[in-house]
C-alpha cells in the first residue's frame, strides 16, 4: 500500500513551513532513518527523516515550495510489495511551478500513516502521551504538541475540549498554555503582513520575510501587545568576577576552556532565579506555572534574525559546562540546526548587548517566560566603594517582569539577588 | 443539631435511585424521599411496562407473518387484558429489585410528599404523618408528567396520556395519538399491531422530528404502510367526547379543517417537569419554564441543592438522569471531601436515543442538517439493510443505519438507525463516541459475521466510499 508523506509538525509553533530541498528523487529506495527532505521552519532548517520503508514513487511538492500546510501530502512511497514501485522517473512534478499545495485535510485511507512527525520534541522521553484518537487527529492537524497540553479526561487522558482551550499552534512551552490575551482579538496574528502594499519613492529594495523574520514579528508584537512589562534596573559591580573568571580562565587553560563574562552571567542569572522563585514563573491563563528548575534562553544573533538557545538547569550546571553547552548551542543556532526542544521554552531569558557598548536597554519578554535580563556593557564609572569614591568595573543590568506574574517586589528580589551573586562570585562555583 | 444524612434524594425514579445507589457506594448516609412508587415512572409506568406491551405486539406481529418462515399460526388473536397484565408484572418484579437495591445500600426510604425547607431540612409527609429529615446535601429528581391539553384533558375514560393508555379500560378501535414523538409513536406502532385503525398527528413537517430527517421519512413510510395515518403539518383544533366516543377537529397541512371520529386519543405531546409545591421558590431555586437550571455537574444556583433528570433540561431520558445522578452523587462526594472521584460533566450529544416502534428508531449525536447548521463539512455513510445477511435471515430487511462525520477530524458527529433491533446496536456507536472515536478506529474495529451489527461498519466505510457490499 502506497504510504503518504505528509508535512511534518516539526515544532508546536509550526503551521505550515518552506521545502527547502529533496535529498530523494523518485525511484530512489528509503528506509526508515533516512533524510528525506531538508524543510525550513519558522525557526530553522530542519531535516526530515523518513519512518517507513519503501521506495519513492512520487514528490508531491517541489523543492523552494513555501507555505506548505503541516499534513499536506509532499510525497507517496510504496512498500516493498506494492506493484506500483519505481514508476517512471518522469513523473515527478519536480519542476512544476509550486504546486499549489492545498492542505486538503486528508482524511483518506484510515491505514495512511499518522503524519510521520520527528519524535514529539517536548515530550519527555518515555512518557507515553495518553490522548483519544480524534485529540492525536486534531492535534497533529493543527500542529499542537500534545506534551503542552493537560487532559481533563480519564486518568488525564488529552480529549478534543482540552485542545479547544489550547489555541493551535500558540503553545512555546512545555506544560504552559500560552498566555493568550483572550479580550483583545484586535491582537492582530500576522502584523507582518502589511494590509496595504507598502510604496515610497525613496530607493529601495523590497526584501521577503523569511519565516523567522515573521515569527519574531509576531511573537514580539504578541508580547509587547498583550504583556504588562515594567522594569527594574541595578547597577553591579563587575570587578570581582573579572578576577574570578581571569582565574578560573588560567585554571582551566590545560583543558582548553575559555569561559565569557556571558557564561558567568547565565549561571548568575539561573542560581537568582532559584534564591528568588516567585520570579521563576510563568503566566499561564488560569495558573501561575511555578519552575523548580532555571532554564536559560539567550538571545544569540543570527544571519536573517535571532534566536534564544536554551541553558537547560543553568542553576545546577558548572560554568564550564554552561559554556560547552552554550557554544555548541551557538554553533549550531547559527548553522539553522538547532532542534525545537532547544530553542523554544526556558524559564527566562537574557540578552546581552554590552559587547556593542550600549548602556542599559530594555528588552522584550519572550513568553511564556515570565522575564527577561538585559546586560548592558561592563564600564569603568566612579563607583562607592567602602564609602570612598573609586573607579570600578560597573554594568548596568534591566529585568523586564510581566506584571501578571511577578510584583515589583519580587522582581527585585531576583534583581538584588542577581547583583549580589556578581558582587560576590564564589557562590556561583559552589 | 447534626444532620441526619449525608445526601437525601427527592424522588427514586430512574435518576433518583441511581444518584442514592452511587452516593451510598462512596460511603454517603443517603436518604430518599418517594411519594408513590420506588423506581418512579420508568420502572412502573413508562420506559420498562410500554417495552414489555411493544414486545407483545412484536411476537404478535411475528406470528401474523409465520408464514413467511414457513411455521403455521392458526386462529391468532391478542387479548389485550392479558398483554397489559403481564407488562404490569415485569413493572411490580422491577419495583421489588429497587426496594432490595435500597436495602442492600443501606439508604432509607421515606415514602410520602418532601418539600425542601431550606438549610437542608426537609419535611415528608405520609400516611403515618409528617417527619423532618435534614441532609448536607439535596437532590431533586421528581421526574415529570404528560403535558396536557387545554382542550383535552385526559380523563381516562376517552382521552388518555402514557399512563391510561397502559393500563387501557377497553381495546380503542380508531385511537388518535397527538404527538410524535418517541411516546406517541411507541403506542401508535402498539395499537396498531393490536389491531386498532390509528392516525397520528404531528404539528412539525416531520414524525419524530428529533430524529434525523431521513429516519423520520423512512418511518413515516414504513408506518404507513402498516395502516397507521399520519397527518404532518397538522394540529387538532378541538375534542368534544361524548358516550358514543370522541370528535376531534383537526387542521391539515393545506390549511382547512375537518372534524373525525374516533374512540380514543392519546395526548403525547411532550411533559412538564414536577418542580411546583416541593419548596423551590421559597428557596430561591433558578428555573425557566418549570425547568431547573444546572451545571454539568447538576448544582442549581442555591449552595446543597442539586438536581438530575427530567426537572432539568432534555434529553428527557431515564439514561441520562440516571447519569445525571451518577455525576451528582460523585460531585456531592467530592464536595464532602472524596479526593478519590473524578465527576465528569455531561456531554449531552454523546447520549443516545430510542424509539421502540417497528421498525426501531436509535440515534445519537447530531443529525446531519444539525452538523451542517454548526458549520461541519461532513462525510455521510449510508447502508441499507437489505446489504446484510443477518438481516434477510431474519426476515428484517428494512431499514438503514447512517453516520456523520467531520470530513476534516474524522470526528464521528452522529449516528441514526431504523430497522430489527437498533435500539442494542445504536450503544457500539456511543461507546465510540464517546472514546472520541474518528472513522479510523471504526474502519480498525472487526465486527462479527453474521451479526447486525456488521451494518455499522459499513456504514463508516460508505462515508468513506469504501462500502463493500453494496
Amino acid at each position: 500500500m502506497p504510504i503518504q508523506i505528509k508535512m511534518p509538525a516539526l515544532s508546536p509553533t509550526m503551521e505550515e513551513g518552506t521545502l527547502a530541498k529533496w535529498l530523494v528523487k523518485v525511484g530512489d529506495k528509503v528506509s526508515s532513518g533516512d533524510i528525506m527532505a531538508e524543510i525550513e521552519t519558522d525557526k530553522a532548517t530542519m531535516e526530515f527523516e523518513a519512518v517507513d520503508e519503501g521506495v519513492v514513487v512520487a514528490i508531491d511538492v517541489a523543492e523552494g515550495t513555501e507555505g506548505v500546510k503541516v499534513g499536506t501530502v509532499i510525497a507517496t512511497i510504496a512498500g516493498e510489495d506494492d506493484d506500483e514501485a519505481v514508476p517512471a522517473a518522469a513523473a515527478a512534478p519536480a519542476a512544476a511551478p509550486a504546486p499549489a499545495p492545498v492542505a486538503a485535510p486528508v482524511a483518506a485511507a484510515p491505514a495512511a500513516v499518522p503524519a510521520p512527525v520527528v519524535a514529539a520534541p517536548a515530550a519527555p522521553a518515555g512518557d507515553r502521551i495518553v490522548a483519544s484518537p480524534l485529540a492525536k487527529r486534531i492535534a497533529g492537524e493543527k500542529g499542537i504538541d500534545l506534551s503542552t497540553v493537560a487532559g481533563s479526561g480519564p486518568h488525564g487522558r488529552i480529549i478534543k475540549a482540552d485542545l479547544d482551550a489550547a489555541p493551535a499552534a500558540a503553545v512555546a512551552a512545555p506544560a504552559v498554555a500560552a498566555p493568550v490575551a483572550a479580550p483583545a482579538p484586535a491582537a492582530a496574528p500576522a502584523p507582518a503582513a502589511a494590509p496595504a502594499p507598502f510604496s515610497t519613492d525613496i530607493p529601495h529594495e523590497a526584501v521577503k520575510l523569511s519565516s523567522m523574520r515573521k515569527t519574531i514579528a509576531r511573537r514580539l508584537t504578541e508580547a509587547k501587545a498583550t504583556v504588562p512589562h515594567y522594569y527594574l534596573t541595578v547597577d553591579i559591580s563587575l570587578d570581582k568576577l573579572l578576577k574570578l573568571r581571569a582565574e578560573l580562565n588560567s585554571a582551566l587553560a590545560g583543558e582548553g576552556v575559555k569561559l565569557s563574562v556571558n557564561d558567568l552571567l547565565i549561571k548568575a542569572l539561573g542560581k537568582a532565579l532559584m534564591l528568588a522563585p516567585d520570579a521563576n514563573v510563568s503566566f499561564a491563563g488560569d495558573n501561575l506555572i511555578r519552575y523548580s528548575r532555571a532554564d536559560i534562553a539567550v538571545a544569540v544573533s543570527i544571519p536573517g534574525g535571532l534566536i534564544t538557545p536554551i541553558v537547560t538547569g543553568a542553576d545546577v550546571k558548572s560554568i564550564s559546562t554552561i559554556q560547552k553547552d552554550m557554544a555548541d548551542l551557538a554553533a549550531r543556532a547559527k548553522a539553522g540546526k538547532l532542534a525545537p526542544h532547544e530553542y523554544q521554552g526556558g524559564t527566562a531569558s537574557l540578552s546581552n548587548l554590552g559587547m556593542f557598548g550600549i548602556k542599559q536597554f530594555e528588552a522584550v519578554i519572550n513568553p511564556p517566560q515570565g522575564m527577561i535580563m538585559a546586560i548592558g556593557a561592563g564600564e569603568k564609572r566612579p563607583y562607592v566603594i567602602d564609602d570612598a569614591l573609586g573607579i570600578a568595573t560597573v554594568m548596568s543590568a534591566t529585568g523586564s517582569f510581566d506584571h501578571r506574574a511577578i510584583d515589583g517586589a519580587e522582581g527585585a528580589q531576583l534583581m538584588q539577588a542577581f547583583k549580589t551573586l556578581i558582587e560576590a562570585p564564589l557562590a556561583l562555583v559552589a | 443539631m447534626a444532620d441526619q444524612y449525608d445526601l437525601i434524594v427527592l424522588g427514586s425514579g430512574p435518576g433518583g435511585y441511581v444518584a442514592a445507589i452511587r452516593a451510598a457506594q462512596l460511603g454517603l448516609k443517603v436518604g430518599i424521599v418517594e411519594r408513590e412508587l420506588l423506581g418512579g415512572i420508568c420502572l412502573n409506568w413508562g420506559c420498562i411496562p410500554t417495552k414489555a406491551l411493544l414486545r407483545s405486539a412484536e411476537v404478535f406481529n411475528q406470528m401474523k407473518h409465520a408464514a413467511a418462515y414457513g411455521l403455521a399460526a392458526d386462529n391468532i388473536r391478542a387479548d389485550i387484558d392479558a398483554v397489559v397484565k403481564r407488562s404490569r408484572g415485569v413493572a411490580k418484579q422491577l419495583n421489588q429489585g429497587v426496594t432490595h437495591l435500597m436495602r442492600k445500600n443501606k439508604i432509607t426510604v421515606h415514602m410520602g410528599n418532601g418539600v425542601l425547607k431550606g438549610g437542608g431540612q426537609i419535611e415528608v409527609t405520609g400516611d403515618k404523618g409528617t417527619e423532618t429529615i435534614s441532609a448536607k446535601h439535596v437532590i431533586v429528581a421528581t421526574g415529570a408528567r404528560a403535558r396536557d391539553l387545554p382542550f383535552a384533558k385526559a380523563d381516562g375514560d376517552r382521552i388518555w396520556t402514557y399512563r391510561h393508555a397502559m393500563v387501557p379500560p377497553a381495546m380503542p378501535s380508531k385511537l388518535l395519538v397527538i404527538g410524535s414523538g418517541a411516546i406517541g409513536i411507541e403506542f401508535a406502532s402498539f395499537y396498531n399491531d393490536m389491531g386498532a385503525d390509528v392516525t397520528v398527528v404531528e404539528m412539525m413537517d416531520r414524525i419524530v422530528p428529533v430524529e434525523d430527517a431521513d429516519v423520520s421519512a423512512f418511518l413515516e413510510k414504513s408506518l404507513t404502510k402498516q395502516g397507521i395515518k399520519i397527518l404532518t403539518g397538522a394540529g387538532v383544533e378541538s375534542i368534544t367526547t361524548s358516550a358514543a366516543g370522541v370528535k376531534a377537529k383537526i387542521k391539515g397541512k393545506d390549511g382547512s379543517s375537518a372534524e373525525h371520529d374516533f374512540s380514543h386519543v392519546i395526548v403525547a405531546v411532550g411533559i412538564v417537569p414536577n418542580t411546583e409545591n416541593i419548596g423551590l421558590e421559597a428557596l430561591g431555586v433558578a428555573t425557566e419554564r418549570g425547568i431547573i437550571a444546572i451545571d454539568g455537574y447538576g448544582r442549581t444556583n442555591v449552595p446543597g441543592v442539586w438536581a438530575i433528570g427530567d426537572v432539568t433540561p432534555g434529553p428527557w431520558l431515564a439514561h441520562k438522569a440516571s447519569h445525571e445522578g451518577v455525576i451528582a452523587a460523585e460531585a456531592i462526594a467530592q464536595a464532602l471531601g472524596n479526593a478519590e472521584v473524578h465527576p465528569h460533566p455531561m456531554d449531552r450529544l454523546n447520549i443516545p436515543g430510542c424509539t421502540y416502534c417497528h421498525p426501531q428508531v436509535a440515534s445519537v449525536g447530531l443529525t446531519e442538517a444539525k452538523a451542517k447548521e454548526a458549520g461541519h463539512t461532513v462525510k455521510v455513510g449510508n447502508f441499507p439493510f437489505i446489504g446484510n445477511g443477518k438481516a434477510i435471515a431474519l426476515g428484517e430487511a428494512e431499514g438503514f443505519i447512517k453516520t456523520v462525520f467531520d470530513a476534516e477530524t474524522g470526528e464521528l458527529l452522529g449516528a441514526h438507525m431504523i430497522g430489527a433491533e437498533v435500539t442494542e446496536l445504536i450503544q457500539g456507536y456511543v461507546v465510540g463516541k464517546t472514546l472520541e472515536t474518528t472513522e479510523a478506529e471504526l474502519m480498525h474495529t472487526v465486527f462479527a459475521h453474521p451479526t447486525l451489527s456488521e451494518m455499522m461498519h459499513e456504514s463508516v466505510l460508505a462515508a468513506y466510499g469504501r462500502a463493500l457490499h453494496i
